[in-house]
């Protein structure tokens, strides 16, 4: 009669987010800030993107402290980072009750030729991809909600636009496949058949997709609703701007206003300094966020 | 679950603000309706229905105060045009936020996320029990004497009616049962047809 944590119900959340900004914040008072501004949920982590760029090191899952924290400060959902691979940091936030589990680029990866084997969690997950067919293989270790990774701690747009066009660009490229055409297709992004099948048929993902990494700005987060995203990640992008508050709530009015481009106008008016950027295409080899998970 | 179209010509808005708007507006062209995404007041203009959908309730009454929507949707219930509310649509329907509807919700009261579920509720509709999804959802936790439960769940109700609101805790719009937005869209028929005929 009752069931808990179908992939309905997980991927039900997502639905829920849909048009919505998820905020990264530190602590407790950025989730206050945050929720205020308008977010839709909130990501809890020790050091946003940027910070982990400059200070180096390994990155790890947050103090469950430090989320517990935040948890008790906000009521809008709360979400948390695992390494990829790392299904015992997973079971910790499963354990801690976070209500979705981003298993991040970000953090130093774990396991270098597995993802977690996502179905067993009652907790649902949100993982990057770069493509079309990373998006499929972590909808089939059991993802309920895609973002395209972008390069997170950059204010660099460029990587965001590139992914989520070659994601949408290759699920309108497979509706005009017919079966034959399909199988080689799915060899070819390395996916399960049926879920290419799926993807052919509706035009679209299976679960919902967000796009994450580099929005700084209204207009970026206008860009990219434009471009097919469903909802945006904002990471850095808030917190280290000159003015959180204000920029938050510009990012927030932007994302549902993305079409109206007098309302983008009047919620980029007057924000102060945006994040200090980094241009993607100058990052070093081994800086590339994104090109971690396969 | 499906039938005939049982709408033709009902316009009817979906508040867009955040949430799942868009599952609300597949649900209800497939009914015979023609939706309409509600983000202004003057987007209430010329509507027979509204829709408030399931998000997240402090995103969504923010974007209601930001817009200057709380004004123009309680004189759009004033009409008497019938409004409908899933999940975060119910609380912010309730007397401590729009205050259409003489309740009070308990937020999140099922738990977190993994205490999310799906259930069969009754509510005496034509075709048995909905397959029901809840969602980090709420409950009502009080209820004025005019408001009608229609079914509960573990003891709490989480469906009502009052006058031309129909608000519940769960998401019909994600559980591929179009029987609420068909009885929603035919009592909109209604309405405009008493409304002209008057």
């Amino acid at each position: 009669m009752r069931d808990e944590a179908t992939f309905r119900v997980k991927a039900g959340l997502a639905e829920m987010l849909k048009g919505g900004v998820i905020m990264d914040v530190v602590d407790a008072e950025q989730a206050r800030i945050a929720e205020a501004a308008g977010a839709c949920a909130v990501m809890a982590l020790e050091r946003v993107p940027s910070d982990i760029r400059r200070d180096g090191g390994v990155a790890r899952m947050s103090d469950p402290e430090m989320i517990r924290g935040i948890q008790e400060a906000v009521t809008i959902p709360v979400m948390a980072k695992a390494r990829i691979g790392h299904f015992a940091e997973a079971q910790v936030l499963e354990a801690l009750e976070v209500d979705y589990i981003d298993e991040s680029e970000v953090l130093t990866p774990a396991d270098e030729a597995n993802h977690i084997d996502k179905w067993p969690y009652k907790v649902p997950f949100v993982c990057g991809a770069t493509n079309l067919g990373e998006a499929l293989r972590r909808i089939s270790e059991g993802a309920a909600m895609i973002r395209s990774k972008g390069e997170a701690g950059t204010g660099d747009i460029v990587e965001a636009v590139r992914h989520l066009r070659t994601i949408n660009g290759e699920i309108k490229r497979l509706s005009t496949l017919d079966d034959a055409e399909l199988a080689t297709a799915a060899k070819e992004h390395r996916a399960p058949f049926e879920l290419v099948q799926a993807v052919a048929r509706e035009g679209r993902l299976p679960v919902v997709l967000f796009c994450a990494g580099g929005i700084a700005t209204p207009a970026d987060a206008s860009l990219v609703m434009q471009l097919g995203a469903e909802g945006v990640f904002v990471g850095s992008g808030i917190f280290k701007s000159e003015d959180p508050e204000r920029r938050g709530a510009a990012i927030v009015e932007a994302t549902t206003h993305y079409a109206d481009p007098e309302r983008v106008l009047s919620a980029s008016d007057g924000l102060g300094q945006a994040m200090d950027s980094l241009e993607a295409s100058k990052l070093a080899e081994g800086e590339v966020l994104s090109a971690r998970g396969w | 679950m499906s039938g005939g179209p049982v709408g033709p010509g009902v316009r009817a808005g979906v508040l867009a603000l955040q949430g799942d708007f868009e599952a609300h507006a597949t649900v209800l062209a497939s009914v015979g309706a023609e939706p309409s995404e509600v983000r202004v007041p003057a987007d209430l203009l010329g509507i027979d229905a509204l829709v408030v959908p399931g998000g997240e309730s402090t995103t969504m009454m923010l974007g209601v105060e930001r817009e200057g929507l709380a004004g123009p949707m309680r004189d759009f219930h004033a009409s008497g045009r019938p409004i409908f509310g899933t999940c975060a649509g119910m609380i912010i329907l309730d007397r401590e936020h729009l205050g259409l509807l003489d309740v009070v919700t308990r937020r999140n009261a099922f738990g977190r996320q993994v205490h999310s579920f799906e259930s069969d509720v009754d509510m005496g509709l034509e075709g048995g029990p909905l397959r029901a999804v809840f969602i980090r959802a709420p409950w009502v936790e009080e209820a004025g004497p005019g408001v009608e439960v229609l079914a509960e769940v573990d003891g709490h109700p989480v469906a009502v009616r009052e006058g031309s609101i129909t608000a519940i805790a769960f998401h019909p719009e994600l559980e591929g049962d179009d029987r609420l937005h068909r009885d929603f869209v035919e009592e909109a028929a209604r309405a405009k047809a008493g409304a002209s005929g008057r």
